[in-house]
């Protein structure tokens, strides 16, 4: 197996976390802003995180465990190289949205929210990025594509990989 | 010689399509032909099945050419287009698009047009003319503007936006707040995302009037993830509007202030609701806050509160610039102005339609949508977001009114249509309704967070043909339950689809045999 690829995002540093947590203090409300930040950088938000955002903030770790868990876009790990989200809202629905999301499944053997083995891509769902009259669309690493079909699909991840290696 | 101006969209659907693609090529061919040109990225024009849709400018006006390939560039280039030559791709002049000409852009008379990022262009084509009226008035005068133009809530619920901003202006506080609701997370609609790619600072400027009426001095902005085009144009706004002194310590020059925050959602659906919302930017978890106090009395941070949505606050400098009268005098009964409808889902002709309410919904389908997409009959289209109602197409007669169509049994919402062919399967998007209030119910309420659960499966038993009647009746107790037991209009509402599907297409929920999903 080929050891995952998590090279874009910087391993786990106390004193990196304490600096970003730092930055946001003096704003109402920090924690998603925090909590995003952190994201960016490490690429999930690492359990030590959630003790130090805890301390910083006066919040118990379960209120930050919670705010953590609530939010799909706050991960646990970090993703593969790359992102896709596969958009399964009506308006994709209705140009056959569910067979793309069938087909996105089946290609990269992967369900919805797991990485390939390989730790390439992973797949996600979504509902809607707002480009409902160019349907079905796809959100490939932040980059939104749209009226997408199963050809499409299999271009795009291939890009992917190829920009990954 | 002066370079040619040519306009590539930078707006998020038409990159999905390959519009950067398309302007990079021009830059490239221009220079290999020894061309002088200049590319501006624009918002888009929300007419997606033209895009890429690339503008030329010449003495005559802007010429559209479209949907533009990267790889036709240099034959395009070669018709002549920068002299707005002939070639099979010309739409004509952009103003003269019928489709375009037909409408009535009074929120997004901008959106399209310009750079949305250049602050000259901006003031040259009437920005912050609403602004500077506002900073000569009380604030009780630009409250009065905002009632007597009629504009109601864009978000969905259609809650007069003058009355409620009358409420914030109304209870003392020291510190007040303007919250803009951006998490349009509703399938189907996409204005309030053009709106930010494509005329950022009419945002900024309707939240700092917002400010000065009611008496609040910051504004935050809660943008959905799933939307990082137009998170990164409103923060590059944000940052320009400060430089030049639209905002921030003196609006304009003035002893006035206004701050402005962006704030960035993290995938939850919910976080459209308002009180959600105000949870989120506190910075919990997305949990419905029950009602009362309004946000208006005890809103962000518990201080009173505006929350409104996009396309509520952009419409406010240009009902003060050009008076509330001139928003009030479109429209009919209760429903005045212009909504930004769109077109959605399986449609030919999809995209953004700027019209006064009262059109019917068959002529933005047929008339502006050009019916379906894939060429098939229209079965049916939900209207107002995934709480919408499923409408038969003999149901096409209804006018785009609030009052309508509650009368009807369905809602306007935010003016999103989604068109489905005839291959669609009733059941199945009655089922998903169900399903998708079970992913994204915040969990408060009982009968949205276990009921949408219950309400899959009592659809599926329905589907597989499993005591059919038992279960039909079930789930209309299932139904009345959520409506009447949950806080907010993700339980509350999700029966919509549910019983408009089965009311108008119970043929769906009779067919033998179950599809495999």
């Amino acid at each position: 197996m080929v050891s995952r690829t998590t090279s874009c995002y910087e391993p786990w540093s106390q004193e990196r976390a304490a600096a970003i947590v730092d930055r946001h203090l003096d704003e109402r409300g920090p924690l998603m802003p925090i909590l995003h930040q952190l994201q960016d950088v490490f690429g999930h938000i690492d359990p030590r995180a959630v003790d130090l955002v805890a301390d910083a903030l006066n919040l118990s770790k379960a209120e930050v465990y919670g705010v953590v868990t609530f939010y799909k876009d706050f991960r646990s790990e970090p993703p593969g190289t790359s992102v896709i989200q596969v958009c399964r809202g009506e308006a994709c629905q209705s140009m056959g949205a569910e067979r793309l999301a069938r087909h996105a499944r089946e290609h990269l053997a992967v369900d919805f929210g797991a990485t390939t083995c390989d730790g390439a891509m992973t797949l996600e769902q979504v509902f809607c990025l707002g480009n409902c009259a160019l349907s079905p669309a796809v959100l490939v690493d932040g980059r939104l594509k749209g009226r997408i079909d199963e050809a499409r699909f299999d271009e795009l991840v291939a890009e992917a990989r190829t920009r990954a290696r | 010689m002066e370079p040619v101006v040519v306009f590539v969209p930078l707006d998020a659907a038409a990159r999905s399509v390959g519009a950067d693609d398309v302007a990079n090529a021009i830059v490239r061919e221009a220079a290999t032909r020894r061309c002088e040109v200049r590319v501006v990225r624009n918002g888009s024009r929300g007419m997606f099945w033209l895009e890429p849709l690339v503008e030329v400018s010449t003495p005559e006006g802007r010429v559209a050419y479209g949907p533009v390939g990267a790889e036709s560039v240099g034959e395009l280039l070669d018709a002549g287009i920068l002299d707005g030559a002939p070639h099979r791709l010309r739409l004509g002049l952009t103003e003269e698009i019928s489709h375009l000409k037909r409408q009535t852009r009074f929120t997004f008379a901008r959106v399209g047009v310009n750079d949305p990022l250049s602050a000259a262009d901006y003031e040259t084509t009437g920005g912050l003319v609403g602004l500077r009226r506002a900073l000569e008035m009380t604030p009780q005068e630009i409250v009065t503007a905002v009632t007597d133009s009629g504009l109601r809530g864009r978000g969905g619920a259609g809650f007069p936006t003058g009355i409620k901003w009358q409420t914030v202006l109304n209870t003392p506080s020291e510190l007040k707040f303007i919250a803009c609701n951006a998490d349009e997370g509703d399938s189907g609609t996409f204005a309030d995302r053009m709106l930010m790619e494509g005329d950022p600072f009419l945002l900024l400027e309707g939240m700092a009037i917002a400010g000065l009426g009611v008496g609040a001095s910051e504004g935050y902005i809660y943008i959905r993830s799933e939307y990082p085009d137009a998170v990164a144009t409103m923060a590059a706004a944000i940052d320009i509007a400060y430089l030049n002194g639209w905002v921030g310590s003196s609006l304009l020059g003035t002893d006035r202030a206004f701050d402005l925050h962006l704030r960035v959602g993290a995938g939850s659906y919910i976080c459209g609701e308002e009180t959600a919302m105000l949870e989120s930017l506190e910075g919990r978890r997305g949990m419905v806050r029950a009602k009362p106090p309004l946000p208006a009395i005890a809103g962000l941070f518990g201080k009173p509160t505006v929350v409104n949505n996009v396309l509520s606050l952009a419409t406010v400098p240009p009902v003060l610039a050009q008076g509330a009268e001139a928003f009030r005098a479109l429209g009919v009964g209760r429903s005045r102005g212009t909504q930004v409808f769109q077109l959605a889902g399986n449609i030919k002709h999809g995209g953004i339609v700027e019209t006064p309410f009262g059109v019917t919904l068959g002529k933005l389908v047929e008339e502006f949508g050009g019916g379906t997409a894939s060429g098939r009959p229209v079965r049916a289209v939900q209207v107002g977001g995934p709480l919408g109602a499923y409408l038969p197409t003999s149901r096409f007669d209804l006018p785009m009114d609030y009052e309508a169509f509650a009368a009807a049994g369905a809602m306007v919402g935010h003016g999103g249509i989604v068109v489905f062919d005839d291959t669609v399967d009733m059941s199945r998007q009655a089922r998903f309704a169900m399903e998708f209030c079970a992913e994204e119910s915040c969990g408060k309420c009982t009968p949205c967070r276990v009921g949408s659960v219950r309400g899959v499966e009592v659809i599926d038993r329905i589907i597989a043909g499993d005591n059919r009647d038992a279960n039909l009746e079930l789930l209309e107790d299932l139904c009345e339950t959520m409506v009447d037991g949950s806080l907010c209009a993700m339980g509350g509402l999700t029966p919509f689809p549910v019983r408009t599907a089965l009311r108008h297409f119970p043929e769906d929920f009779h067919h033998a045999g179950a599809v495999p999903l």
